[in-house]
């Protein structure tokens, strides 16, 4: 196995009462690797990505980040492992300007004898030069989140799971809600994203993602592991067997 | 269609109308205001705009303004305090109760607000631990009963007569010889100063800090607010508890400016709270308003009162204009959206 794996999932399993949702499931990331992760409704995605979060305590199995064994209690613990999720309704205040949404929570501040203001020139600039890192256009930081379109959101979004210098982005169907124009910008910055060294998992229905912005491919099946390749060695067709569970 | 395209169409396109939109949505309830001043300036010459009136519209808007700035802290949460005018009633009752017990001049004036902060945690706990469907049934609740509590522990009789150092908050005037010379009548009331220094430390707090931000996240989204770390009960529990404190200070106030404590006192108080900040242009769904837009709110409110007053318009008349206003106002903030959005 490669020296860059950042985060390994070792046979998960994860049951809800009598429902099991994975069984023994394997995963592997490496840094700047773009995997996708394909499977029909209820293979066991999104429980997997809840898993890798903390949102959900494996049954069964273990996680390595950087090759260390850990256990996640909350899914403040995988952001402290420099894991960050971006959810699928994108949590994002519409009533707040871009800046505000990204540092939310975590927003600077400067000393002013015993109070802590909110900095807000650094939050502007710490903005602007995050986005230009990720090449997001928008007119300016200050715009509203409600004013933006589908695609800009998640970009927004995107920003902010890695304003904080994330090494993993798990993205449950980035482009499910985007209209079609918009689409190519959300995979450009996958890209761009991989380009600084961030591993991503990609959750998507859709093979133009898949096969746009991946490195490696895999499916899942009734809460196991299916079928895996590296995204040259498959085909769109393939991998569309996969989710219905055809192998040859 | 690219940006730049678009911009040179809209530039084009646009009448002095639509351009001047922006301005009116960050001035236009302060150009209202001084419309309002110049309309009833020049119907009543001699008397709207005199020393004496001004102070006194002022004095009548203090403790009525602690209550809008409070509830509009919870509105902007998308939430509503009802009981902010029981509240007043409660912690002025305790106050007279504490006057007449003889303690101290500086430990009664610290009851009012002391009062109003553990009725509002009580509301803040109440919405967020016993996990009421909405804030609207928490505090009906506490309007009964923080009005039933005063009423319980004053057997429902005004108490009057408190010491002039309690009163000097609600009452006090500084004196403005320096200015116009020895004797004169002008003066500034002490509760316009308190308003204006409270309603600046307001200010800073909603705008210059993470509680501040953070209230107006929720407002836009509680689950945003959840998934960045922010503990939504706990901040909820503060705001509701600053809604009670400052219905407390308000308590003070009137405490000083009528030297009594009736069974009435606030009594619907907590409609005129949420009217100001309506007509102030918060949205009632969360996440929007100023500071600035409150203290309009009430000063909108505050000038239409006393000059109906000035006018002798019956003060039925005046309940229908100011329910007229109220509708006007979100009507026109309905129609700015409308434009705002237009395609």
């Amino acid at each position: 196995m490669s020296d860059n794996l950042v985060l390994e999932a070792k046979s998960v399993s994860k049951f809800f009462g009598t429902i099991t949702a994975l069984q023994n499931v394997d995963l592997h990331l490496n840094k700047g690797e773009v995997l996708g992760v394909v499977g029909d409704n209820g293979a066991g995605k999104s429980t997997l990505m809840k898993v890798l979060s903390g949102l959900y305590k494996p049954s069964e199995g273990s996680l390595f980040f950087d090759k260390e064994k850990v256990t996640l209690n909350s899914p403040r613990d995988s952001q402290n492992l420099g894991l960050e999720m971006v959810y699928q309704d994108l949590a994002l205040a519409g009533n707040l300007p871009i800046g505000d949404n990204i540092f939310l929570g975590r927003e600077p501040t400067r000393k002013v004898g015993p109070f802590n203001f909110l900095d807000h020139k650094k939050r502007k600039q710490l903005t602007e030069e995050h986005l230009a890192k990720l090449k997001i256009n928008v007119k300016s930081a200050d715009q509203k989140v409600e004013e933006l379109s589908g695609g800009q959101r998640q970009a927004v979004a995107i920003a902010r799971a890695t304003a904080f210098n994330a090494k993993i982005v798990l993205m449950d169907e980035p482009t499910a809600a985007l209209a079609v124009k918009e689409v190519g910008k959300v995979l450009d910055l996958i890209l761009n994203l991989k380009k600084l060294g961030v591993s991503v998992i990609v959750i998507s229905h859709r093979m133009d993602d898949i096969f746009t912005v991946c490195d490696r491919v895999m499916a899942l099946f009734q809460g196991t592991n299916f079928a895996e390749s590296e995204l040259k060695n498959t085909s769109r067709d393939e991998v569309i067997g996969w989710i219905m569970g055809k192998k040859d | 269609m690219d940006h730049g395209e678009k911009r040179l169409m809209d530039k084009s396109q646009e009448s002095l109308f639509v351009r001047l939109i922006p301005f009116f949505e960050r001035y236009g309830i302060l150009l209202l205001i001084l419309i309002m001043i110049a309309v009833l300036h020049l119907l009543q010459p001699d008397v709207f705009l005199s020393w004496r009136n001004v102070t006194n519209i002022f004095k009548q808007v203090s403790w009525q303004s602690m209550l809008a700035l409070g509830v509009f802290m919870v509105i902007v949460t998308a939430g509503i305090d009802l009981s902010v005018g029981s509240i007043i009633m409660l912690s002025l009752m305790g106050l007279a109760i504490a006057s007449k017990a003889g303690m101290p001049w500086y430990v009664v004036m610290l009851v009012a607000p002391a009062i109003g902060f553990l009725c509002g945690m009580f509301n803040g706990i109440g919405i967020t631990l016993l996990r009421m469907p909405h804030p609207f049934i928490m505090t009906l609740g506490t309007l009964y009963i923080f009005r039933g509590i005063g009423n319980l522990i004053s057997g429902g009789v005004p108490i009057t007569g408190f010491a002039e150092q309690i009163r000097v908050i609600g009452n006090g005037k500084i004196k403005l010889d320096v200015i116009f010379g020895e004797g004169a009548r002008e003066y500034i009331p002490t509760s316009l100063i308190l308003m204006i220094v409270i309603f600046f430390i307001f200010w800073i707090f909603l705008n210059h800090t993470r509680i501040g931000k953070w209230i107006y996240a929720i407002g836009g989204n509680p689950g945003a607010a959840r998934a960045a770390g922010i503990n939504v009960d706990r901040i909820l529990i503060v705001v509701y508890t600053l809604c009670g404190f400052l219905a407390g200070i308000g308590g003070l106030i009137l405490a000083g400016r009528t030297n009594s404590a009736y069974p009435n006192a606030g009594l619907q108080s907590e409609l005129d709270a949420i009217a100001a900040v309506i007509i102030g242009g918060a949205s009632f769904f969360g996440g929007r308003g100023t500071v600035l837009g409150v203290f309009a709110g009430v000063m909108i409110m505050g000038i239409l009162r006393n000059g109906l007053n000035l006018m002798n318009v019956s003060v039925f008349w005046q309940q229908v204009l100011i329910g007229s206003i109220i509708i006007l106002a979100v009507y026109i903030d309905v129609l700015r959206r409308q434009l705002a959005t237009r395609t």
